[in-house]
C-alpha cells in the first residue's frame, strides 16, 4: 500500500467518524463539540493538514487536494447536521407554542339599538328611498298644533282629561294649553308651516314629504298600552297627491317593511278628525303564527282641508296624504315580541337578542 | 253598537252570507268587531208538547212523560224537570239528536225506555236556566225546529263605530247603509200617527233651545205597566245587548234601538204643570235613576216641571219621576238635544247611557214625532191605553242646518286617484238616500237630517270612495319629480349615532319621559335646570315629573338588571329631556333638547380566561365618550354635580361649551338606589355628538421623526391638562406632539408628587432635523413646566 492509498483511506475513516459524531450530536453545542475534534485548532484534520509542510513538495499538492476533499465533505456534513437540528428545534419549539384555538376571543364585546330603534333606522331608509325627509318635533306641545291645528273640535273626546296628559303649572293645576303630544301629527304642522313660509315666494311650491317618529303619550296603561309609546307618521303633499298615491305609498312600505311580497293589506274607512277620506289600514300574513289574520296596523287618510289650511297650503291648489303608525306594533309583529312592556323596562337579557 | 242579524234583515235583506254580509260592513267602515251565536250548533231538537205526566215506577224525581211530536205515534220520555206539567210546550231532543256535547239515544232509565230528552235552555247552550223545561209559546207549532222557532241561526254582531256614524246606532241606519252598499230595497218600519183620543196633554217650554231646539211629549193613560213584554221584542233587545226590564222601558229600548231615536217615559202622576228644558237653578240637585245625586253643572240641561227637575236632559232619568209598576199614566218625552250639549256630560258623571251616546255623537232632528208616534203603537199594542196629542216644541233656528254642498267630479278623480264618473257618482249618491242636484260637472248635495259628517266636498268624496270601495281604488306608488335628498358630511344623525355607540358595547334603552319626583331630586342639576315640570294628571305619582336628564333613566334601569343578577351592565339612552326656560323655544316656555347618557357598571369587560378582572372605571368611560364624539375637541374640566361624587366627576367642554358632565355616581345614591358599587355616567347635550368635521388632507413628512421623552415630577394635586396645554402652547413649530405615556407615583418620588412622562415628537416636513434644535425645543418645554407648574427634571 503506498502511502497516498494509505492516506486515502485514513481519510476516508475519518469522514465516516466525522459524520456518524455528528449525527450522534442531538444538541447544537455537541454538534459544536465534534466539529471541534475534526476541524477545530486541534482538529485531526487540522493535524493531518498541518503535516502537509512536512511532506516532499511534490507529494504535497496532490495530498493537500485529498484532504481538503475530505475537509469539505466533513464541512457538508457540519452544515447539513446543523440545519437538521435548528429545524428540530423550531418544531419542537413550535409545538410548544401551540394553543388551543377553541379558547373563546378576547377583548370587548358590542352592545345593540333598541329593537324599536332598528324599526325606526328600517322605517326611515325605507321612506327615505323615495325622498322623505326626517323630522322632528317637541314633545312638551301646544293644545293647538296637537288638536286645533289638526281639525280636533273643542269637544273632541280624544281632547279630554281622559287620554291627554297635561302639564301642571306653579301651583300644579292643569296648564289646559300645554300637553304632552298625543301623536306625532303636531310635527305634520309645524313642518308645513315651515315649508309654506319658505316657498310662499313660489307659484308653486315643491312637494313635502316628510317622515315624523317620535315617542307620544296617552292616559292609558295596561299589557296592550303604554302610557309613552312610538308613532311614525308620513306626510306628503303636492299638487297631485292622490289617495291612490297613499294605498301605493303604504302597501309598498308594509311589504318591504316585513319583506313580503305576499303580505296582504287592506284599507277600509275609518275616521279620524284630521283626515278625510280617512282609512285604517289591516295586514295579513301569509304565514307564521299570525298567518290569516287580519291585524290593524295604521291609520291614514287624504290631509283634512282644514289642516292643509292650518300648515299654510291653498287646498284647492294642494292635496297630501297621511299615514300613522305604531313602529312598538311593527316590532312585535317583525321580532315576535309578545309583551309590549319589555320595551321600555330596559331589561338586558332582553335588550341583548337584538344585537 | 251589538244587532241581530235577522232583525236588521227584516230591515234589508241582502241574499248573502252572513260572513260577506260582515266584510261588507267592515270595508265600508262599519267594522265588524265580533260576531257571536245566540245558541251552539245543536240538531233534532223540535217542538213538543207534554201530553200527560206520570210518576216514574221506580224513582221518586223522575216521571214518565207522554209527548206529541206532531207524528202518529206520541213519545214515552223519562224526564226529571221539576216543572214539566201536562200540556205545556217545551223542546225535545229526538232520538239522533246531537246536543252541545251529548248525543241522544234511545234508553232505558231505571227500566224505563225513554225515546228522547225534554230540555232545559241550559242543556240547548241558550242560558244558565236548569231550573227546569224551557217553557216555549202556547202557540209554537208542534214538530217546528227549535232553531227556527227561537231563531238560534241568527247572529249577534257587533261594529265598532267610528264618532263620526251616529246614524248608524240602530237597526234602521245599518239597514239604510246596506240598502246604499247592495242595492237591495230598505224596508223601513212603517209608522203612521195614532189619534189621540182623550186632550191630556203638558205645556213644553224650551227654556235652553241651543241645547234642546226640539222637544215633543204626550200623555198616554191607562196602560198596563205589568204587561209581559212580547218575545220577539225581547228577543231583539237583548240580542241587540239590552236588558229586558219591563213592556214599557223594553217599547222605550225597542225603537232607540230600531231607529237610533233615545225616548224617556215618565210617570205622569210625579209631574205637575208644564215641562221646562232648562239650565239648573243654583244649588238644584237631583237623584238619578241609579241613585246617584247630582249638582248639575251650569252647562248641564235639565228636564223640570214647574216644581222640581225631573232629568238631565239626553242622559237620563230622575229617580222619582220614573215609571214604576204601579204606574197607569205615562208621559213620553222624544227630544233633540245638541250634541254639543250632550257631550262629555254623562262622562263627567262617571258613566255612559245609550241615550247620552246616542245624542253625543247626533241624534236624527227630524225623526222625534215619527219616534213618539212609533213607541206609542207598540205601547198601545203591548201596553193598552189611551193616547193623548202630541205636543211639539221646536226652536227652528237652533236646530242643525243642512246647507247644499257641491261635489265636483275632477276634485273626487284627483283625491282618489281615480275616475269613477257622473253617473256612477250619481247612482252611489242616490243610493245613500241623499238629496241630489246634478249639474254639467259637477253636484249639488243637501245632506239628509240623520248625517252629521257630511259638510264639505270631501266629505261627499269619502262617500264616494267608501260606496266604491277602497279595495277597488289602485294602488299604485306615486309618480313624482326625482330631485336629490340634500347629505351632509358635516353631521350625523342620531341613529347613526346610536350605531356608534352601541358597536362600543352600549345597549340602547328607552325609558319613559315621565319620572319619580325622586329622581329629579337626586339627580338633576336644579340649580341649572329651574323647578320640575310636573303633570297635572300622571297615570302613578312615580311617572309625575318630566325628566329633565337621563340620569334617573340609566339607574332604574341598572337597578332592574341588577336585580336580575346581571353583573356587568353598559347601557345608553338617546331621548328628549324637558327644562324650564324664558329663552325662545317651539313652546314657550320649555326647552326641550335631546340628549345622551352612558352608563358603564360592573367589570370592564365580561369575565374572561387569561385577563384580569377589574372593575370599569372613569377613564374606561371617558375612553368610550372621546371615541363617540368623533373629530370634535373635547375638554373635561373638573366640576361637581349633584349626582355625582365630588372628587370624580368632570364638565365636558365643546368649542368652550359646557354640553355634559361625565363622572361616578355619588356614594350616596350608590347606597339608596342598591348598586352595591358605582357606575359611571355620562350625560350631555345631543347636538354636539352629531356634529363632525370634513376631513382636510395634511401634508405627510418624509423626514424622520425624533422622539425624546421627558418625565416631570410634580405635585400630586396637579392636573396634566393645563400642563399639557402650556407645554403645547409653548411649543417650537417642530414639535407636532406632546403626550403623556406614564404616571408613576410611589417609592423614588416624595410624598405627594408624582411624575408624569411625556412623550415629544418633533419632524419637520422638509428637513432633517438637527440635535442642537431639538435639545432647545425640549430645554423649553421643561423651563415652561419648571416656571409655571414648579415641575422638576425626574433624577
Amino acid at each position: 500500500m503506498s502511502n497516498q492509498e494509505q492516506l486515502a483511506t485514513e481519510l476516508a475513516i475519518l469522514v465516516d467518524a466525522a459524520i456518524a459524531d455528528f449525527t450522534a450530536a442531538t444538541e447544537p453545542a455537541k454538534l459544536e463539540d465534534a466539529k471541534a475534534r475534526y476541524l477545530g485548532k486541534d482538529g485531526s484534520l487540522t493535524a493531518l493538514l498541518k503535516g502537509l509542510g512536512k511532506l516532499p513538495p511534490e507529494e504535497r499538492k496532490a495530498v493537500g487536494a485529498e484532504i481538503n476533499r475530505a475537509k469539505e465533505s466533513i464541512e457538508l456534513a457540519l452544515v447539513t447536521r446543523r440545519e437538521a437540528l435548528r429545524n428540530a428545534q423550531l418544531e419542537a419549539q413550535l409545538a410548544a407554542e401551540a394553543l388551543d384555538v377553541t379558547l373563546p376571543g378576547r377583548g370587548r364585546t358590542r352592545g345593540g339599538l333598541h329593537p324599536v330603534s332598528m324599526s325606526l333606522e328600517r322605517i326611515e331608509a325605507l321612506f327615505r328611498s323615495i325622498g322623505f325627509a326626517v323630522a322632528d318635533g317637541p314633545e312638551i306641545e301646544t293644545d293647538w298644533h296637537n288638536f286645533t291645528a289638526l281639525n280636533t273640535p273643542d269637544n273632541h273626546p280624544a281632547r279630554s282629561m281622559h287620554d291627554t296628559f297635561y302639564i301642571a303649572d306653579a301651583d300644579g293645576n292643569v296648564q289646559s294649553d300645554v300637553l304632552l303630544r298625543t301623536h306625532t301629527s303636531p310635527v305634520q304642522i309645524r313642518s308645513m308651516l315651515a315649508h309654506t313660509e319658505r316657498y310662499k315666494h313660489l307659484e308653486t311650491m315643491p312637494e313635502l314629504r316628510i317622515l315624523c317618529p317620535g315617542r307620544v303619550y296617552r292616559v292609558d296603561s295596561d299589557a296592550t298600552h303604554s302610557p309613552m309609546f312610538h308613532q311614525a307618521e308620513g306626510l306628503w303633499v303636492g299638487e297631485h297627491v292622490s289617495f291612490a298615491d297613499l294605498k301605493g305609498v303604504v302597501t309598498d312600505f308594509l311589504r318591504n317593511f316585513f319583506e313580503s311580497e305576499d303580505l296582504k293589506v287592506r284599507f277600509r274607512p275609518s275616521f279620524f278628525p284630521f283626515t278625510e277620506p280617512s282609512a285604517e289600514i289591516d295586514v295579513a300574513f301569509m304565514s307564521g303564527p299570525l298567518e290569516g289574520r287580519w291585524l290593524e296596523i295604521a291609520g291614514c287618510g287624504m290631509v283634512h282641508p282644514n289642516v292643509l289650511r292650518c300648515g299654510g297650503f291653498d287646498p284647492e291648489k294642494y292635496t297630501g296624504f297621511a299615514f300613522g303608525m305604531g313602529p312598538d306594533r311593527l316590532t312585535m309583529l317583525r321580532y315576535g315580541v309578545n309583551d309590549l312592556r319589555l320595551f321600555f323596562e330596559g331589561d338586558l337579557r332582553f335588550l341583548k337578542q337584538f344585537q | 253598537m251589538q244587532f241581530s242579524e235577522s232583525w236588521l234583515r227584516s230591515l234589508c235583506n241582502p241574499p248573502m252570507s252572513t260572513e260577506a254580509l260582515c266584510h261588507l260592513l267592515t270595508m265600508a267602515g262599519l267594522e265588524v268587531e265580533e260576531v257571536n251565536k245566540p245558541a251552539p250548533p245543536f240538531s233534532d231538537v223540535i217542538v213538543a208538547q207534554v201530553l200527560s205526566v206520570e210518576k216514574h215506577p221506580d224513582a221518586d224525581k223522575l216521571k214518565l212523560c207522554r209527548v206529541d211530536i206532531g207524528q202518529a205515534e206520541s213519545l214515552q220520555i223519562v224526564c226529571g224537570a221539576p216543572n214539566v206539567v201536562a200540556g205545556m210546550k217545551i223542546p225535545c231532543a229526538l232520538v239522533g239528536a246531537k246536543l252541545p256535547g251529548v248525543e241522544i239515544k234511545q234508553a232505558k232509565v231505571r227500566g224505563v225506555d225513554s225515546f228522547g230528552m225534554l230540555c232545559s235552555a241550559r242543556e240547548l247552550g241558550l242560558n244558565d236556566d236548569h231550573a227546569g223545561l224551557l217553557k216555549l209559546a202556547d202557540d209554537a207549532v208542534i214538530g217546528t225546529d227549535i232553531r227556527n222557532l227561537l231563531d238560534l241561526d241568527d247572529a249577534l254582531i257587533t261594529l265598532k263605530l267610528t264618532p263620526n256614524r251616529a246614524d248608524c246606532l240602530s237597526l234602521l241606519g245599518i239597514a239604510r247603509e246596506v240598502s246604499a252598499l247592495t242595492g237591495t230595497p230598505l224596508i223601513a218600519p212603517s209608522i203612521t200617527p195614532i189619534a189621540a183620543v182623550h186632550e191630556l196633554k203638558r205645556a213644553i217650554k224650551l227654556e235652553a233651545p241651543t241645547a234642546c231646539p226640539r222637544y215633543c211629549g204626550r200623555i198616554v193613560t191607562g196602560v198596563n205597566a205589568q204587561a209581559p213584554t212580547p218575545d220577539w221584542m225581547k228577543q231583539r233587545i237583548e240580542r241587540s245587548g239590552v236588558r229586558s226590564i219591563s213592556a214599557l222601558v223594553d217599547i222605550t229600548n225597542y225603537v232607540m234601538l230600531e231607529l237610533g231615536q233615545p225616548l224617556h217615559a215618565f210617570d205622569n202622576a210625579q209631574l205637575t204643570g208644564t215641562i221646562h228644558v232648562r239650565p239648573p237653578r243654583a244649588n238644584e240637585t237631583l237623584v238619578l235613576l241609579n241613585g246617584q245625586t247630582t249638582v248639575p253643572s251650569a252647562t248641564t240641561a235639565l228636564i223640570a216641571d214647574d216644581e222640581k227637575p225631573l232629568a238631565i236632559a239626553g242622559v237620563m232619568g230622575g229617580e222619582f219621576s220614573g215609571i214604576a209598576a204601579t204606574t197607569t199614566d205615562l208621559f213620553l218625552e222624544c227630544a233633540f238635544f245638541a250634541p254639543e250639549a250632550i257631550v262629555g256630560k254623562a262622562r263627567t258623571l262617571g258613566f255612559s247611557t245609550d241615550a247620552s251616546y246616542r245624542y253625543e255623537r247626533g241624534v236624527d232632528f227630524e225623526l222625534q214625532v215619527s219616534a213618539i208616534e212609533r213607541a206609542t203603537a207598540l205601547i198601545l199594542q203591548i201596553c193598552g191605553g189611551n193616547a193623548g196629542p202630541v205636543v211639539e216644541a221646536v226652536a227652528a233656528e237652533y236646530l242643525p242646518k243642512r246647507p247644499a254642498v257641491a261635489l265636483r267630479v275632477a276634485r273626487a278623480d284627483k283625491v282618489l286617484g281615480v275616475s269613477l264618473g257622473a253617473d256612477r257618482i250619481e247612482s252611489i249618491l242616490r243610493g245613500l238616500g241623499l238629496a241630489v242636484q246634478r249639474n254639467a260637472d259637477s253636484f249639488l248635495i243637501t245632506p239628509p237630517s240623520f248625517r252629521f259628517d257630511m259638510s264639505i266636498e270631501e266629505d261627499l268624496i269619502e262617500e264616494l270612495a267608501r260606496i266604491y270601495g277602497y279595495e277597488n281604488i289602485p294602488t299604485s306608488p306615486p309618480i313624482a319629480r326625482a330631485a336629490m335628498m340634500p347629505s351632509t358630511e358635516n353631521s350625523r344623525t342620531a341613529m347613526q349615532l346610536r350605531r356608534i355607540v352601541a358597536e362600543r358595547d352600549y345597549h340602547e334603552i328607552v325609558t319613559y319621559s315621565f319620572v319619580d319626583s325622586e329622581w329629579e331630586q337626586d339627580f338633576a342639576d336644579n340649580a341649572a335646570s329651574g323647578a320640575p315640570i310636573t303633570l297635572a294628571n300622571p297615570i302613578a305619582a312615580q311617572m309625575s315629573t318630566m325628566r329633565s336628564n337621563l340620569i334617573g333613566g340609566l339607574i332604574g334601569a341598572l337597578a332592574n338588571n341588577h336585580k336580575r343578577q346581571i353583573e356587568r351592565v353598559r347601557l345608553f339612552e338617546i331621548g328628549r329631556c324637558f327644562l324650564r326656560t324664558s329663552e325662545p323655544s317651539a313652546v314657550a316656555g320649555f326647552a326641550q333638547p335631546q340628549r345622551i347618557g352612558l352608563l358603564a357598571w360592573g367589570p370592564c369587560t365580561d369575565e374572561q380566561w387569561g385577563q384580569p378582572k377589574r372593575q370599569v372605571d372613569f377613564f374606561d368611560l371617558k375612553a368610550d365618550v372621546e371615541a363617540i364624539f368623533a373629530q370634535q375637541a373635547v375638554r373635561f374640566e373638573k366640576s361637581t354635580h349633584p349626582a355625582l361624587h365630588p372628587g370624580r366627576c368632570a364638565n365636558l367642554i365643546v368649542n368652550g361649551k359646557t354640553v355634559g358632565i361625565i363622572g361616578e355616581l355619588h356614594p350616596r345614591w350608590v347606597q339608596k338606589y342598591e348598586l352595591v358599587s358605582a357606575p359611571m355616567i355620562f350625560e350631555a347635550e345631543l347636538d354636539p355628538l352629531l356634529g363632525k368635521t370634513l376631513p382636510a388632507y395634511r401634508e405627510l413628512s418624509r423626514q424622520p421623526a425624533v422622539t425624546r421623552d421627558l418625565a416631570l415630577v410634580v405635585p400630586q394635586t396637579q392636573a396634566l391638562q393645563p400642563l399639557l396645554d402650556a407645554m403645547k402652547a409653548a411649543a417650537a413649530e417642530i414639535v407636532c406632539d406632546i403626550y403623556l405615556f406614564d404616571l408613576y407615583q410611589g417609592k423614588g418620588l416624595a410624598a405627594g408628587q408624582k411624575s408624569l412622562a411625556f412623550r415629544i415628537v418633533m419632524q419637520d416636513t422638509q428637513r432633517t432635523l438637527e440635535d442642537a434644535e431639538v435639545e432647545a425645543a425640549v430645554a423649553n418645554l421643561l423651563a415652561i413646566a419648571g416656571r409655571d407648574y414648579n415641575a422638576i427634571l425626574r433624577a
